[in-house]
């Protein structure tokens, strides 16, 4: 079992470069790390100059997302073990422009964030004297699997749709968006649906079901999309019959 | 390195030490070539085009139908020709393909609620095999059992 | 209030012509795509076939999977189109040449099943 590992990472130095090129990096291989300790490694020893983003290193941040050997990857929940012998290929996450080396701008995503409101919404705020919002187990279980976004951003990545065309709001923002339609103290899902209904909303999906494969939570943003489609399409057609509203 | 790139609202960017140029990658036209799963996928939305040759087939069945015996014949006998037969057996390819991956998607989508509690999302799939086999046996049934 | 898109109806229309197709288009292709003109399987005669396209209900049938099987494809065929060949330019006109077409098609099937006599 060979002590090393070669790592190929992607550098972009906008003030001297215009494009990605890779730079090799030979690090330790144990079987316990991940890219994030290989990168960590380099940044430590071998060169100080490579920038990239990190944070909780166990899955629930969302900040360390990378393309590895192609796939849209969480560097920290991603073990060298699987590549052995090498070498591994670290990029900048896919369809997001590069800022520097392995930091991408997620600007696009936060904007497209807001407008679909992940927030509860109220028509009329309940009074703290009147106590909590009671939820049953089972109302829990509703939404519960779209609440655990961390918002890695792995969904956009390998969304085959969001890379040809930016405006498309996007896995993560309709499964946060369903998150809070489903959950039984939100009173918001008209507003959101004004927003989804766009034809860069929910339409601009044709259920490619990559976003499901790479999410590192299980999220399953595919089902909220298609779950989605089908409420707005008969929430449409009974508007359509009655105009004014139930 | 300062260059002028206009940004989405039309004013010019001009790149400094804080704001750099950033690198924007463009997809290939050819995207669907690059990964299995994306070529997979491509492959399940060309089924379309042999649906629609079956519904026009369908059409051209009940047409001969229409005109008398003679007709319907000679569209049996036209089905039996090489080009005819191979352009079938290929759209029987795709659509048992299409068949397969819509009700593999199906469960995703629907979402039935009996009696307070979610009903499993292998039933709901399940559901949709049943009733396809079930429907081709109907048909089969009524186009060769009862004479 | 739902601003009207026709999105919505769109995606119904490819749906169900989606489960239609899936139902009931391998069996009809198996029996008469393959198995009658490979002489497996010998082809009901005119007359059974025609008593049962002449029963009305088949007609509905035949009607619903024909239109329904041509909306699904203009509709996933438009947006592979748009997503495969990225001619994103020409989307107005690829949609109207799609839906445009299962349009013609679902009319010439009405015609065919009810008022045969209207096209030769």
């Amino acid at each position: 079992m060979a002590d090393r590992i070669r790592l190929r990472v992607g550098r972009y130095r906008p003030e001297t470069e215009s494009e990605l090129h890779f730079q090799d990096y030979e690090v330790p291989f144990d079987k316990e790390w991940v890219v994030l300790d290989g990168l960590n490694y380099v940044k430590d020893r071998l060169d100080g100059t490579l920038s990239f983003r990190w944070s909780c290193r166990m899955g629930v941040c969302g900040s360390c997302g990378m393309t590895v050997n192609g796939e849209p990857k969480l560097t920290c929940a991603t073990f060298l073990s699987d590549y052995a012998p090498g070498p591994v290929t670290v990029a900048p996450l896919r369809n997001f422009p590069v800022i520097r080396d392995l930091i991408v701008d997620l600007g696009d995503f936060m904007q497209k964030l807001v407008r679909v409101k992940p927030w509860i919404v109220r028509e009329v705020e309940k009074p703290l004297a009147e106590g909590e919002y009671l939820q049953t187990p089972d109302e829990l279980d509703e939404y519960k699997q779209f609440s655990m976004c961390i918002n890695c951003m792995l969904c956009y990545a390998a969304c085959p749709i969001y890379g040809l065309d930016p405006k498309f709001i996007g896995p993560a923002a309709i499964a946060l968006a369903q998150r809070y339609n489903l959950d039984n103290r939100d009173q918001g899902a008209q507003d959101r649906m004004d927003v989804l209904s766009e034809h860069d909303g929910i339409w601009g999906c044709t259920f490619v079901g990559e976003c499901t494969k790479v999410c590192p939570k299980h999220v399953d943003p595919a089902g909220a999309i298609q779950r989605y489609k089908l409420d707005a399409a008969l929430a449409s057609i009974k508007a359509y019959f009655m105009p004014r509203g139930v | 390195m300062l260059q002028p790139h206009a940004h989405s609202d039309g004013k010019p960017h001009v790149y400094t030490a804080y704001h750099p140029r950033w690198l924007r990658h463009h997809t290939s036209t050819y995207w669907w070539l690059q990964k299995r799963s994306y070529f997979a996928f491509i492959l399940r939305e060309l089924s379309c085009l042999f649906v629609a040759w079956f519904a026009v087939y369908l059409l051209m069945l009940v047409r001969a139908i229409g005109r008398g015996e003679a007709a319907y014949q000679d569209f049996l006998a036209w089905s039996a020709s090489a080009p005819v037969l191979l352009l079938n057996l290929v759209s029987f390819g795709f659509i048992v393909y299409h068949a397969i991956t819509f009700f593999m998607a199906a469960p995703q989508a629907i979402v039935v609620h009996i009696g307070g509690r979610r009903v499993a999302s292998g039933l709901v799939g399940g559901a949709h095999y049943l009733a396809w086999m079930v429907v081709s046996a109907v048909v089969a049934w009524l186009l060769l059992g009862a004479r | 209030m739902i601003k009207r898109h026709p999105e919505p109806l769109l995606w119904v229309l490819f749906s169900a012509g989606g489960v239609m197709s899936a139902l009931l288009m391998p069996i009809l292709m198996a029996l008469f795509g393959l198995a009658f003109p490979l002489g497996w399987i010998a082809p009901p005669s005119y007359e059974h076939i025609n008593a049962l396209v002449a029963h009305p209900l088949t007609r509905l049938i035949l009607f619903a999977l024909s239109m329904l099987s041509l909306f699904h494809w203009a509709h996933r065929f438009r947006y592979t189109l748009y997503d495969g060949l990225q001619i994103k330019h020409l989307n107005e006109l690829v949609a109207i040449l799609c839906y445009g077409s299962a349009l013609a098609g679902s009319v010439i099937a009405a015609l065919l099943l009810w008022w045969p006599h209207v096209i030769r």
